[in-house]
């Protein structure tokens, strides 16, 4: 399948390009897909906006979190954490040679947090009550601060975004946004910070309810600290994408560099890890080989363990090598989020939710629309050619994939 | 003073009588799916209230039934009040815990944060909100009972200050040895404005067992009271970092160009600096 898709992104050149007002947009058979899906799961959202939730999503009483909060929100908020990782080493750090992938990820942040919310929209029951907590404040709640922080956050997002946009319209106030550029870093470095912990902690008060595998009052920590590792593997699996669609190459040399530098906090995080199951005595919970414990197993062992070896090894200086790492790690932290809010709950509440087909097409709609968003962006303004720093690349000679 | 409501499950006849008062005074449905009576009674939007019936051996193995009133337990520190980020959820000082519609967003962290799961959701409404007993609030307001207290036939609760309520169940304990030794909601998380003794083991009429007594907001007030330090503190540092790391920066870029003779700027941004290893 991603195969095909490859293939047909490598035709985009021969593909109708429609040009309207100055704007671009390349039709090709994937995006026509896309709009395809895209369109059809508007029309459920819109349904269950209008209907509820009993129509279309399998949600009841036992499971009054399901997909969309999982997949949609706690997942794509980590994903969306490329965006601060890569800013705190570019941007924070000065270490210029990562520029090249800053706007990128900036980039796939941005609409990461803009679906979020849209996620977080559609699954809460009074949507035309959102904005309630910005005048009623439950600051007792750990959601109170996720709301804040993930609000705040999406508006530096758009603020940072604004260097970018006035590169082409609005070009008066590019010198303005390029000013307040530092600023903004240092705040959308912070609030990321406060609220990947904040989605962790959401999950303190059920202490009850979560498998002690996974709850441990470390959840803040663990949360952030994936949230931070997950931003350069989806650095470098975008890079493998945008490699093949948009024919941008980013040097191995950077993506290696990052996925070490990330590599050196997942040894940390399973450190960690192994640490708080020892102190609260439950590691022989992972080797019961039920569910929880199996689950359990395939995030540590497929998801932090191999890559980290991918990462130190000589496979980890290969585009392979970085994209097999960039694709389980995410795939890691995407599985921990899920056994987070599924698995270590199924054996409280007795199993009794599967998600409906239409909560998956709205969340593949979600997605959906991203990459479309993306596509577009990236045809229309400058989001690779970006390389202040100029410098040719010896190591990258090892070309694959 | 918080009020509170104790419980004998011994006197309980398993009637309904409480359950129909709680949907009168409440106006709510009939749910034909759901009984609120019986050994299948289950809490949900309709059934604020709900008498659980267990068949079990007593402490002489005869086998008996015994019935539990469910309902909202008041929590002296409630996990959802503290949940809720729009404050649609209050503790009230009488001990009620009531739920304001006009600010609920629907969210429902509230259900993932209750130790009892007793908030329910109106799953079949357009734009549905939280449901759950709310001690006939306007009712404690006036000094007087909860609907379903006031309307038992055999006297099963009791309403009057908490603490009181607590000394007399003791008392009843003490006094006649049938009851098991405990006081279910005196510790619970930290203890409720509902209270129970029973002759049989709380656990056999689906009681939840093993809450503890840490009042559940202490997990998250503990991360929270950090967060502003945190914040704090690590905007300062980055701030430190990137100001450190800037003029490193130059200052390698001021040294490449003296080394390169007096064209430095081609070399320019080069990365000196960004080989960790
Ligand atoms: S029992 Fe649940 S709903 Fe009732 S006060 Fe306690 S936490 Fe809140
Ligand atoms: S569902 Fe309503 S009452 Fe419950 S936590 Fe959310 S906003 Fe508060």
């Amino acid at each position: 399948m991603v195969q095909t898709a490859i293939n047909k992104g490598r035709m985009m050149t021969s593909m109708k390009r429609i040009e309207l007002f100055g704007w671009k947009f390349t039709i090709t058979p994937a995006r026509k897909i896309l709009t395809f899906i895209a369109a059809f799961s508007i029309a459920a959202m819109v349904i269950r906006l209008i209907t509820g939730f009993s129509l279309l999503t399998n949600l009841n009483d036992d499971w009054p979190w399901g997909l969309w909060i999982a997949f949609d929100v706690l997942t794509g908020v980590a994903l969306a954490g490329g965006g601060y990782s890569t800013a705190l080493v570019v941007h924070i750090l000065h270490r210029d040679k990562y520029h090249p992938v800053a706007r990128g990820a900036l980039l796939t942040s941005l609409l990461g947090y803009i679906l979020v919310m849209a996620g977080l929209f559609l699954d809460i029951g009074q949507w035309f009550n959102f904005w309630r907590p910005f005048v009623s404040w439950g600051h007792a709640s750990v959601l109170f601060e996720v709301f804040w922080c993930i609000s705040i956050y999406t508006t530096i997002q758009v603020l940072e975004f604004g260097e970018i946009v006035t590169e082409k319209i609005g070009i008066k106030l590019h010198r303005f946004f390029k000013k307040i550029l530092p600023v903004l870093m240092i705040i959308g470095v912070v609030f990321p910070t406060l609220h990947q912990s904040s989605l962790g902690a959401l999950f303190l008060i059920a202490v009850h309810k979560v498998y002690p595998l996974w709850w441990t009052e470390y959840l803040p920590v663990f949360f952030l600290m994936s949230s931070f590792f997950i931003g350069p593997a989806m650095v470098c699996v975008e890079s493998a994408l945008a490699g093949k669609f948009f024919g941008h190459k980013v040097s191995l040399n950077v993506l290696s560099g990052l996925a070490r530098i990330s590599g050196r906090m997942m040894v940390l995080y399973l450190g960690l890890k192994i640490f708080d199951l020892f102190e609260r005595g439950v590691v022989g919970l992972a080797f019961l080989g039920n569910l929880e414990g199996n689950m359990f197993l395939l995030e540590i062992i497929v998801g932090v363990a191999i890559p980290i070896g991918i990462v130190f090894s000589r496979f980890g200086k290969t585009r392979n090598g970085l994209l097999v790492y960039g694709v389980l790690t995410s795939g890691g932290v995407i599985l921990n989020r899920m056994n987070t809010v599924f698995t270590s709950m199924v054996s409280y509440s007795s199993g009794a939710y599967f998600p409906s087909i239409w909560e998956f097409i709205v969340s593949i709609g979600l997605i959906s629309i991203g990459c479309l968003l993306y596509s577009f962006i990236v045809e229309n303004f400058n989001i690779f050619d970006h390389h202040p720093s100029q410098r040719s690349d010896k190591h990258d000679n090892q070309l694959s994939v | 003073m918080s009020k509170g409501v104790l419980v004998d499950i011994t006197k309980c006849i398993g009637c309904g009588s409480c359950t129909v008062a709680c949907k009168m005074w409440n106006k709510l449905e009939y749910d034909n799916k759901v009984p609120s009576i019986g050994e299948d009674a289950t809490l949900n939007d309709k059934n604020w209230t709900v008498v659980v019936q267990s068949s079990l051996n007593n402490a002489k193995g005869e086998s008996v039934w015994r019935f539990a009133k469910q309902q909202c337990m008041h929590c002296v520190d409630p996990a959802c009040a503290s949940a809720c980020f729009s404050r649609a959820l209050q503790k009230n000082a009488d001990g009620a815990v009531v739920y304001y519609p006009d600010l609920c967003v629907g969210c429902r962290y509230c259900m993932i944060a209750c130790p009892f799961d007793v908030p329910k959701y109106e799953w079949s409404k357009a734009a549905p909100q939280i449901t759950k007993c709310q001690m006939c609030s306007s009712r404690i307001a006036k000094g007087e009972a909860p609907a379903c207290v006031a309307v038992c036939p055999t006297g099963v609760m009791k309403f009057a200050d908490r603490q009181e309520l607590i000394n007399e169940a003791h008392l009843m304990l003490k006094r006649d040895d049938r009851y098991m030794k405990t006081v279910y909601g005196e510790h619970e998380v930290g203890g409720t404005c509902w209270l129970y003794v029973s002759d049989v083991p709380f656990d056999q009429l689906g009681f939840k067992s093993k809450l503890g007594s840490v009042p559940l907001p202490s997990y998250t007030h503990s991360f929270l009271k950090n967060v502003p330090v945190i914040a704090l503190g690590w905007g300062v540092l980055l701030t430190g970092m990137s100001f450190y790391a800037r003029r490193r920066n130059e200052i390698a870029k001021a040294k490449q160009a003296k080394r390169n003779g007096t064209d430095g700027n081609q070399q320019g941004e080069d990365d000196d600096f960004d080989e960790e290893d």
